[in-house]
């Protein structure tokens, strides 16, 4: 077991968050047109708030703090709240589009001592980049900020979402990482918008296509060993929890909102009203999240997935129940092995539910 | 003999958990977590307090250790946090432990 394990499973027995992630700002100059963001400034916190909550954090126990938007340097104050959480040493990752990071920026996160900077970037085309951002010359932009940055030593992440819009461009997209020196993620989860508008899901690729993600070795690694068929699910799989939403790790908004995580948006509390400490430990809604193993899950407990699933919560929550399937992830898990999910299962028979017919062949 | 003087790098990231001291380099990403007494002469690194009286004052103020043995330890566990610029040791006392500038890889 790795160091970083063992202390993730020390902080889930002792109660502590040792991973928060905060948005500073929904304000955005790039539009994406994947964003699940409304970027109007509703209030932010201010930079007095911000410093506080993360006296909080430090007070209880945060180790990794993820700053991101919006456009974390859409704030003035970004490398003042940057500053403050060094001098309270958290580790700290910044998620940017990086636009607004020249040689100064760069610089200056260096001599503060972040640890990690990742940047999105869609495409290695200006022509396909630029009308995802819809910010003419973003995807340049990006560019010579990462080599800023990259010039400063900082470790760099090329985080790039996978969509109809820019399928075709993933090969030299990655290419474009290793050409910078850069390491690479590829996501294909694309997630309604915040107003609950689903029209965006239309640019999650299609099925054949998530299947040729997971058998592409220059992603996953060893193919046979990511496409295997799932482990039996034991005792010790069924006393488990899905992720570490709530367990370790939350998210705060700009408005200082708490959610278990930025993708599962069930408000917890609010950091303006309480502390921070007393929503993490007391808030019911965190202790409901807290207390659900997988053997709790009606559907999911009985499918074979169920130890290797990345079931996400938060996804759950969103099509209607956190103890229910996250329809995503039993497609990703699918696709990944062939086999089909309980869940999917259930629906197939379902649909395939009449009053004439005993039985039909299964259809996914 | 020279005294040995100890200062925590600007360049880290810290965090008691349960007793123990959580380290993250970000020079190299290098994670460690440190015992109860190299917590004690972690926190103790101020830059112009001597490791040797670190080690009397501190450590076997604190621990039952003999005090050969603890300056053994102590020195060791300089030199291995030393050689991942989490500590800053120098024969004189320090007045700041700005961050190295990293080297590209």
């Amino acid at each position: 077991m790795s160091l970083l394990v063992e202390m993730n499973e020390k902080a889930m027995a002792l109660g502590v968050p040792l991973t928060v992630h905060i948005d500073v700002t929904y304000r955005c100059n790039e539009r994406c047109v994947h964003c699940y963001l409304d970027h109007d400034d509703q209030g932010e916190m201010t930079t007095a708030e911000i410093k506080g909550v993360l006296d909080q954090l430090a007070e209880a126990g945060v180790f990794f703090l993820v700053f991101s938007g919006g456009e974390v340097f859409m704030r003035r104050d970004f490398l003042e709240l940057v500053e403050h959480a060094r001098k309270l040493l958290f580790n700290v990752k910044v998620k940017t589009n990086g636009v607004m990071i020249h040689e100064a920026e760069a610089r200056r996160l260096r001599e503060l001592g972040v640890e990690q900077m990742q940047l999105s970037i869609y495409s290695y085309r200006p022509e396909v980049h630029d009308a995802i951002t819809k910010l003419p010359g973003s995807l340049k932009r990006t560019i010579e900020s990462i080599k800023f940055l990259r010039s400063q030593g900082l470790k760099v992440t090329l985080s790039n979402v996978l969509m109809t819009v820019n399928r075709d461009d993933e090969k030299g997209t990655h290419a474009l990482a290793r050409e910078l020196g850069i390491a690479y993620t590829l996501d294909p989860t694309v997630t309604p918008k915040m107003d609950g508008d689903t029209s965006i899901l239309s640019l999650r690729v299609n099925d054949d296509e998530l299947e040729g993600l997971f058998n592409d070795p220059e992603l996953v690694g060893d193919v046979e060993e990511y496409c295997k068929p799932p482990a039996p699910v034991d005792e010790d799989a069924m006393e488990g929890y899905s992720c570490s939403a709530g367990h370790t790790a939350c998210y705060i908004s700009p408005y200082g909102d708490v959610f278990p995580c930025v993708q599962f948006p069930l408000p917890t509390g609010n950091v303006r009203r309480q502390k921070f400490a007393d929503i993490w430990r007391n808030s019911p809604q965190m202790q409901e999240v807290r207390s659900i193993r997988i053997k709790d899950l009606p559907v999911c407990s009985t499918c074979s997935h169920a130890a290797s699933c990345s079931r996400c919560p938060g996804l759950a929550y969103m099509e209607g129940s956190m103890r229910g399937p996250s329809t995503t992830d039993c497609e990703k898990s699918f696709h990944r092995t062939g086999i089909p999910s309980a869940n999917m299962m259930r629906k197939a028979g379902l649909a395939s539910r009449g009053p004439l017919v005993q039985i039909l062949p299964m259809t996914v | 003999m020279p005294e040995t003087y100890i200062a925590r790098s600007t360049a880290i990231a810290a965090r008691m958990l349960g007793g123990e001291m959580m380290i993250m380099s970000a020079l190299d990403s290098t994670f460690f977590t440190l015992n109860e007494v190299a917590t004690v002469i972690w926190q103790a690194a101020d830059g112009h307090t001597p490791l040797s009286e670190i080690v009397e004052s501190r450590v076997c103020g604190e621990f039952e250790i003999e005090p050969e043995v603890a300056r053994r330890d102590a020195e060791e566990f300089v030199s291995q946090l030393s050689e991942h610029g989490i500590l800053l040791v120098s024969d004189h006392p320090i007045q700041e432990s700005k961050p190295r500038s990293r080297e590209v890889r």
